[in-house]
């Protein structure tokens, strides 16, 4: 494919554009970023609250359900941030103008990850200032910490939005549920809100071949023991790297599944 | 092919199979530069198809497509900025206003001066008044005059329309199929127009390619068409072709 590879900034950047204009053009959709993670933010909040005036262990570890939930929804806001992007192309039925436009498939995967961080920050920044505001936690003052977590976690995230973005091209709106519910299976898997050795062994196996694992688990032990594992971050992001990697080529393979049975005609049910 | 003008689409043999299937029966046709060729059939006969195979966005079974000397859509990318197409059944986002709608796309398209190639189509193509209006408060008609000054936005040197005037009123879709023929003169633009309006074809195409079930029934000018099938208008060639009786036969 000549010139696939090719990015140009200014057709990314019309693209952002474009999802922008729809953004500011529609309260609801700016009001859905922000709702629904303040909502688990308060109710997380309020059951350690709870919790730790019944248990000495969450007395010391406060601020370990707050900071689970808040970096939960960096890894479940990201994936539906770029999967939503992708999605109005479909509701809109205008995939067939992106798709026989210049626009190369690079390209428009980047517009979609810029706005996933976007539509994340715009959640997620008034968001992590009530966990203060309520809570005390301040998130921010994981610093460099938190840039760790929040690197790994967007670029899981990312790799899950590629992938869904291929299932859609290849199998229409039919697949859209994928979109929504794809991330609840890392839920339990990722250990958000338990540590690894709680799981059974062989789903312990599966749970570190996972990178928010190592995310989930660093974030623990800076909350409850105030140590920073680096070394949890860098074997998150060679995981990360991988399904990644993974992730992509997927992705050009159902697009061109999708070229070959001519469902980027059909991107109905 | 004439060595003076070159054909701006080459089809050979072009083969499209679904599982079960065969949208695309090993066609073959070619487009000398800035000609307007009309392309003919009913439904299911493939038209879609074979458009949507010279733009790139299906993968032909077997047979070549080539577009400006590339090869689709292996070359894809080399060419589909100097192409461009139209269709009522694809839409744009309806909550962005029809100029943010066309200058996004003129960014993907590598539009020189955006704001100027907007208002310079938005008085061709009597858009001004609805330019900061979203897309999806418009009419029809108006939206199809919206899909078309998109479709205009580069300057294709080669331009697929597919059903350009439906939904328009009979003096909108005249005066639009009269800004068509300005544009392919003036931009010696090779276009190809999937229609089922006969009117259209017959005042808009100097060749007719008519389709059924995948294959090419017929290939002509309009005037010989007629002539051949010993018809007045190509509404009843069409109809000759569509419900099976034989060119022999008509003649």
């Amino acid at each position: 494919m000549n010139g696939a590879l090719e990015i140009s900034p200014a057709r990314v950047a019309a693209m952002v554009r474009r999802y922008w204009y729809l953004l500011r053009s529609s309260w609801p959709r700016l009001l859905d970023l922000i709702y629904w993670p303040t909502v688990q933010m308060l109710m997380w909040g309020f059951l350690q609250l709870y919790v730790a005036q019944n248990a000495s262990f969450f007395a010391k570890a406060g601020g370990v359900f707050i900071g689970s939930v808040l970096l939960w929804d960096i890894l479940f806001r990201g994936q539906l941030g770029f999967s939503i992007s992708f999605l109005e192309e479909m509701w809109s039925r205008n995939l067939a103008n992106i798709m026989m436009s210049p626009l190369r498939p690079v390209e428009f995967l980047c517009a979609l990850m810029i706005m996933s961080v976007v539509r994340l920050s715009i959640g997620m920044v008034p968001v992590s200032l009530l966990a203060i505001a309520f809570f005390g936690f301040n998130l921010w003052g994981l610093g460099l910490a938190l840039a760790a977590f929040f690197a790994n976690l967007i670029l899981t995230s990312w790799a899950i939005g590629i992938f869904v973005a291929g299932l859609l091209l290849r199998n229409g709106l039919g697949a859209e549920s994928m979109a929504w519910t794809i991330m609840f299976l890392f839920l339990p898997l990722t250990c958000v809100y338990y540590p690894v050795e709680v799981l059974p062994d062989f789903l312990q196996v599966i749970a570190w071949a996972l990178p928010p694992t190592y995310v989930f688990e660093g974030m623990r032990a800076l909350v409850i023991d105030h140590v920073f594992r680096a070394d949890l971050m860098l074997q998150s992001l060679a995981l990360n790297v991988v399904l990644f990697a993974a992730a992509s080529i997927a992705f050009l393979k159902l697009l061109q599944s999708a070229r070959v049975q001519g469902s980027l005609l059909q991107t109905g049910e | 092919m004439d060595a003076h003008n070159p054909a701006a689409v080459v089809i050979d043999r072009l083969v499209k199979r679904y599982k079960a299937a065969t949208a695309v029966d090993g066609i073959s046709f070619s487009l000398p530069a800035g000609s307007i060729t009309g392309l003919l059939g009913g439904n299911g006969a493939g038209k879609t198809t074979t458009i949507a195979m010279i733009m790139g966005l299906v993968m032909p079974t077997s047979g070549s497509v080539r577009v400006l000397g590339a090869t689709m859509p292996k070359e894809r990318y080399r060419v589909l900025q100097r192409m461009n197409f139209e269709s009522p059944y694809v839409d744009m986002p309806t909550r962005l206003t029809v100029r943010q709608n066309l200058s996004v796309f003129a960014q993907i398209y590598g539009v020189a001066d955006i704001d100027g190639r907007i208002a310079q189509l938005a008085a061709d193509l009597d858009l001004v008044e609805f330019l900061d209006r979203p897309n999806g408060k418009l009419s029809a008609g108006q939206k199809t005059r919206v899909s078309l000054a998109k479709s205009l936005l580069n300057k294709p040197e080669v331009l697929l329309l597919d059903e350009p005037t439906a939904s328009l009123d009979p003096d909108t879709a005249d005066w639009v199929r009269s800004r068509l023929e300005d544009y392919r003169v003036s931009q010696r633009a090779t276009i190809l127009l999937a229609s089922h309006n006969m009117t259209e074809v017959e005042r808009l195409c100097e060749r007719v390619i008519i389709m059924k079930r995948g294959r090419i029934e017929d290939d002509d000018t309009p005037a010989r068409l007629l002539s051949r099938y010993g018809r007045q208008t190509l509404e009843d060639v069409f109809l000759d072709v569509a419900r099976g009786r034989q060119r022999e036969a008509a003649q």
